[in-house]
């Protein structure tokens, strides 16, 4: 049995190998062949930004899923002696003239005799290398394997490695970011997930059975859509216990954020079931004898599936940024726990940001993880319907 | 015409009616009431109550009742006397905090639009009938990066530039010295003054989706034959554009009046928190936290009937522009 597998794979693998070089004829013979999948994925290889920005994401997520090994330090870990530090300069040329690897110099910190707030100066005596897996804060990767190995770092607690700076507290903001990114990227996914099985089953509804049932759903959606989101959303957080644990108040801001998702997958799930309705081979089904449920499932829902996935991935930028405006103002997630919004809490007048604007950086992460989900669903958008050229 | 406009201001109605409903109930989720929470504080405080004005409210509000009687009493007052009810926060009616401030707002959401239309219309014809050159990329990148930057985070950045970069001090309606003086011209010189900055803002996310859909479907119909027509019949280059495919594509355009107004809105409320206006945003958020219920519940309807009204018009103008739409049937809308 097992030889009989491997026989199938290696046969499976053949068409691969023509890849490489294919003449015409096999070319135009593997596009008939091929099913609507590979003609999707081939569609979507060719077109270049949407493939980068998988790639962007790709590390975003990867460092989402380890950030307990990426980030240089504990994001709760308070150096006392360098809070408002500015980013670290890495350099990799001494004051002597000669290059090493990247290193920083140690810092001197002093008081600002007016306004009272600390200042650095760097001191050039000291130099810090910078060290690939080094051993610093103690963790609990995924809260299961205690390790103390981070990618990189200074190795060294008299001068830690602030790439992005540090907060008033002295807590690294790179490792926040990196925590904060576990939370601000998946509360879009886990809400996207919520509105997909909404919006699925009442679009569904909607198209399939038509009348009133149809009429009810779009009234509804009608009213959804003229409720501005963020007020309603504002609304609904208020509503959440300030002093809920921090789980629960997560899971709870992304069922806010998917109530109001859901309206526009919907919409496309019933026009899509309106107009599949009428094909022949649904009708041919039902003259089957086929149940509906069938109907629905085997027939209808395959045919739409690619643009069910390219409106998950529009929706999924508009819930990022519903939970970074919700924590910004206070009332989605509360520190301690850690999310980009969160962060941006620290940001919220003119006199901070003035003094220390690398607590701002969160905003360039937030921006290229919504730029990014845009770019690929533009891809997918194009990829979708791969027979149209 | 006149069958679908009746039509269309029919369903609007129930529209309206369930976006009560449903701002009462969210307006009721928290726990507790402002009332009650108030009485303690006092009570704590040692302050004197006047029983009689307490009872007076919660015989007025019905709070004694359950909800849907106090839903009831609300929208009753609503519709026959045009009263939003009480502010226990600012211990005066809610109609005489909220109208002024809604009024900015909307000044705001409108000037935006109107930023918005005069600029992504032109755009998005150019960068069609130019695809592909310097300006059509510029237009798309910049799109792209208005799409992903919300209002605020814009906001939060350009407060940084304005202050470190050129020494500004950005946000309020008014310089310090207008705040409290009567209208004057000096006085709307100033506010005008920084009332661009919100506009603007607004504006960038707005421009940058209509762009996308003016250039997309202005490309679908420079390619149609009859464009090839009327150049053939030798009109102008500018004529052929505006006489016909400008006017199909303009369509979308149109009916983006509703979701714009939306937006605006509600991207409005946090840019407003974040430049510390004295407008609807900051109000609505301090009587969310504050469970300032009838506050709260106030602006949730205003603002969703502004915008079913928006919808409204935007379904009337394309309705007048688009005669498919007047004679076929109303499925799809």
């Amino acid at each position: 049995m097992s030889g009989f597998l491997s026989i199938f794979k290696g046969k499976q693998q053949e068409p691969g190998a023509e890849v490489q070089a294919p003449s015409a004829q096999t070319k135009d013979e593997r596009f008939y062949r091929a099913g609507q999948w590979q003609l999707v994925w081939w569609k979507f290889r060719r077109h270049r930004l949407a493939n980068f920005a998988m790639i962007v994401l790709g590390i975003l997520y990867f460092i989402a899923a380890f950030a307990e090994f990426v980030s240089p330090y504990d994001p709760l870990h308070r150096f006392k002696d360098f809070s408002a530090k500015p980013p670290s300069v890495i350099y990799i040329r001494d004051t002597e003239g000669r290059l090493r690897l990247p290193f920083v110099y140690g810092a001197i910190r002093a008081r600002d005799p007016v306004t009272m707030r600390p200042v650095y100066k760097e001191d050039t005596t000291r130099i810090y290398p910078i060290k690939l897996f080094v051993r610093g804060d103690e963790y609990k990767f995924w809260g299961l394997f205690p390790s103390d190995l981070h990618l990189f770092g200074t190795g060294d607690p008299q001068m830690p490695l602030f790439i992005l700076g540090s907060d008033h507290l002295g807590r690294d903001v790179l490792s926040r970011i990196f925590y904060g990114a576990r939370i601000s990227l998946t509360v879009g996914l886990i809400g996207v997930f919520l509105s997909f099985i909404l919006g699925l089953v009442l679009g569904g509804l909607a198209g399939y059975f038509g009348g009133l049932v149809d009429e009810a759903v779009m009234r509804i959606i009608d009213v959804l859509v003229s409720l501005p989101a963020i007020p309603l959303w504002m609304a609904l957080a208020a509503a959440l216990p300030q002093d809920w644990p921090q789980l629960r108040t997560y899971f709870y801001v992304t069922i806010i954020l998917s109530i109001l998702g859901w309206t526009s997958l919907a919409r496309v799930v019933r026009g899509k079931m309106l107009s599949l309705r009428e094909e022949d081979y649904v009708m041919s089904a039902k003259l089957d004898g086929e149940s509906e449920w069938q109907i629905i499932a085997r027939y209808m829902l395959p045919g739409f599936t690619s643009y069910i996935i390219v409106s998950l991935t529009m929706a999924i930028p508009g819930m990022i940024l519903g939970e970074t405006a919700l924590s910004f103002l206070g009332i989605g997630l509360h520190p301690p726990t850690i999310s980009w919004g969160v962060m941006l809490q620290d940001a919220q007048n003119v006199q901070t940001i003035a003094q220390l604007p690398w607590l701002l950086t969160p905003v360039v992460f937030v921006i290229t993880a919504v730029l990014m989900f845009n770019f690929l669903g533009d891809g997918l958008r194009d990829a979708a319907d791969p027979y149209v050229t | 015409m006149l069958s679908y406009i009746i039509g269309r201001l029919l369903r609007m109605i129930p529209q309206v009616f369930l976006i009560s409903i449903l701002a009462f109930i969210i307006v009721q989720l928290p726990p507790g009431d402002y009332l009650t929470e108030h009485l303690n504080r006092l009570r704590q405080s040692g302050a004197s109550i006047d029983q009689a004005e307490v009872e007076r409210f919660t015989k007025m509000y019905g709070l004694d009742q359950p909800m849907h009687i106090q839903y009831l009493k609300w929208i009753t007052n609503i519709v026959t006397r045009g009263s939003f009810g009480y502010s226990f926060e600012w211990q005066k009616p809610v109609n005489e905090v909220i109208v002024g401030r809604i009024g900015t707002t909307f000044v705001i959401a409108f000037l935006s639009f109107v930023v918005c239309w005069s600029l992504a219309i032109p755009i998005g014809i150019y960068v069609a009938v130019r695809q592909y050159s310097l300006a059509d990329y510029f237009f798309t990148f910049l799109g792209f990066i208005g799409l992903a930057t919300p209002g605020f985070l814009l906001a939060l950045v350009i407060m940084y530039v304005a202050y470190t970069y050129f020494g500004i001090r950005v946000g309020g309606l008014f310089s310090p010295e207008f705040e409290t003086q009567p209208w004057s011209w000096a006085k709307f010189v100033d506010l005008l003054s920084h009332l661009w900055l919100p506009v603007l803002i607004l504006a960038i996310g707005g421009t940058a989706n209509l762009i996308r859909t003016m250039r997309a479907t202005m490309l679908d119909e420079l390619r149609k034959q009859y464009v090839m027509v009327a150049r053939a019949k030798g009109l102008s280059e500018f004529a052929v554009l505006l006489r016909y495919p400008v006017r199909i594509a303009i369509n979308p355009i149109l009916s983006t009046f509703g979701w714009l107004l939306v937006w605006f809105f509600s991207g409005g409320m946090v840019v407003e928190i974040v430049l510390n206006l004295n407008t609807a945003g900051p109000v609505l958020w301090r009587s969310l936290m504050r469970q300032d219920m009838y506050m709260a519940g106030a602006y949730i309807v205003i603002i969703g009937t502004l915008t079913a009204l928006g919808s409204l018009i935007s379904d009337i103008l394309l309705a007048i522009v688009d005669p498919r739409i007047r004679f076929g049937s109303m499925e799809g809308l």
